[in-house]
């Protein structure tokens, strides 16, 4: 069924070798687009947890935006507007970028920040819900500002909201495939390419198909790994085997902080 | 809305452990939960005309037009997330709530629909309207089937007369000022409906 996958294509390559160059560009997006995100979160992130009313507002003021308008739409404000509203000279510099990284770039960019606001919301209600005892116990050592959220917040909040960013790292490769709308030949593009040149849209798609499912797992186990490998020794787990059974079964909806919404 | 409801019947189904179906519906739930959107969009659009033809006999593709694949896609893309939602809030309910039920002899029926359903849905409220506004956000991808919504028609001016710059500013802003609206009433909602004396 996936054998069409091998013939050649027009331009000599064979299909399959279209669908591992989309690969490629939906990981470098992924992967790329998701070290941004994770910087610029964590800081707004932390931001909006500040005593500072301006720096809290600036921080609230970025996840709102970034957070409410669509990321198609983002994309199309970063490849189509931008380039317009800069000043003629840097406008026309960025559209001469040729093809491939003409739209990478902005697709990097709009990706990695608009999911660095939803990292920003997760980092929040990973802040917010350690005890205040941490902050105080902090400042009873005379640690200032930066050195309480260095060492004593962010390493706690961080691992407490890795569940929460597994989703997250779904969520940045499943919207590299919006990049298409602007040209960009990932995955889902080039699986419809295959399927306009084979007609084989079954196998096309299929094929497509497949891999984001391989990646959604490899996403899944290698966070994970990293949640199993970073825990502080004595917490969560060892806590179910305490008090086995009830406390297992129900897990309060509550304890979800509102920003944790399931992410495609 | 068909999201709603049937997302809400698979979270059923998984919660009962129904011996095959449940499993069906977790590999479903899986699948949805990985592919991104658009894919999905494009699978029914090639798709469901080919399917269609063939449980009609003729053999021949039914062509379906981009609107109702909209529609379809939507509602089972999203009946995946709304069960999981569903399924969580199923789980925070308290077993006494079972319990309780069982010994005021209410059927099975009626134990979820009047006692269990409501208290989910009341709890997961919050998070489900979130989902919905995502949703909303989410209906732009609709431009990728060429249909005209709010992107698509202002791409389209945009193309005809040229004025790109401010036609997606503006689109940016309309949908800009309905989420955030519609996540500042989300926000007073849970206020404002939370059960009375339930910890929260």
């Amino acid at each position: 069924m996936f054998a069409v996958l091998l013939e050649q294509t027009a331009d000599g390559q064979r299909y399959i070798d279209w669908l591992v160059s989309g690969l490629g560009w939906t990981l470098a997006l992924a992967f790329f687009g998701w070290w941004i995100a994770f910087a610029v979160g964590i800081v707004v992130g932390i931001g909006r947890t500040v005593q500072n009313r301006a720096v809290a507002a600036l921080a609230r003021l970025y996840v709102e935006i970034f957070r409410n308008i669509p990321v198609l739409v983002q994309m199309f404000l970063w490849y189509f507007v931008l380039p317009e509203i800069l000043p003629a000279s840097l406008g026309n510099a960025i559209k001469q970028i040729p093809p491939p990284w003409g739209s990478f770039f902005p697709a990097l960019v709009c990706l990695g920040l608009y999911t660095a606001a939803r990292i920003a919301e997760q980092v929040r209600a990973g802040i917010e819900a350690l005890p205040k005892g941490q902050v105080e116990a902090a400042s009873a050592l005379g640690l200032s500002g930066y050195p309480t959220y260095r060492y004593v917040i962010v390493p706690q909040a961080l691992r407490l909201i890795i569940p929460s960013l597994t989703s997250e790292v779904m969520g940045i490769y499943k919207n590299t495939s919006v990049a298409l709308t602007i040209g960009l030949m990932e995955l889902t593009a080039q699986a419809r390419q295959i399927s306009e040149a084979t007609f084989q849209t079954f196998t096309a798609f299929g094929a497509a198909t497949l891999v984001y499912l391989a990646l959604a797992l490899i996403a899944y186990q290698g966070m994970a790994l990293i949640d199993r490998a970073v825990r502080i020794p004595g917490t969560s787990p060892a806590d179910d085997a305490v008090k086995p059974g009830a406390t297992h079964a129900i897990q309060p909806l509550d304890s979800l902080p509102d920003a944790m919404e399931v992410v495609k | 809305m068909v999201g709603l409801v049937l997302g809400t019947c698979l979270a059923l189904v998984q919660h009962f452990e129904v011996p095959v179906l449940g499993k069906l519906v977790r590999g479903y739930v899986a699948l949805m939960r990985s592919i991104p959107l658009i894919l999905v969009l494009f699978w029914f659009f090639f798709l469901v005309p080919i399917v269609l033809g063939h449980l009609g006999g003729s053999g021949r593709p039914v062509p379906i037009g981009a609107t109702w694949t909209a529609f379809i896609t939507f509602g089972l893309f999203e009946a995946a997330y709304y069960s999981e939602i569903i399924r969580v809030g199923l789980r925070a309910v308290n077993r006494g709530q079972f319990e309780a039920c069982q010994a005021l002899a209410l059927s099975t029926f009626d134990t979820y629909r009047a006692v269990i359903l409501p208290q989910v849905l009341r709890v997961a409220s919050p998070i489900i309207l979130s989902q919905t506004i995502i949703l909303f956000q989410d209906t732009s991808l609709v431009y990728v089937l060429s249909l005209t919504d709010l992107l698509g028609a202002a791409s389209k001016l945009a193309q005809l007369n040229g004025r790109l710059v401010e036609m997606y500013l503006v689109i940016a802003v309309v949908y800009l000022a309905i989420s955030s609206a519609a996540s500042q009433c989300v926000a007073s909602l849970r206020k404002r409906y939370a059960i009375a004396g339930l910890r929260r």
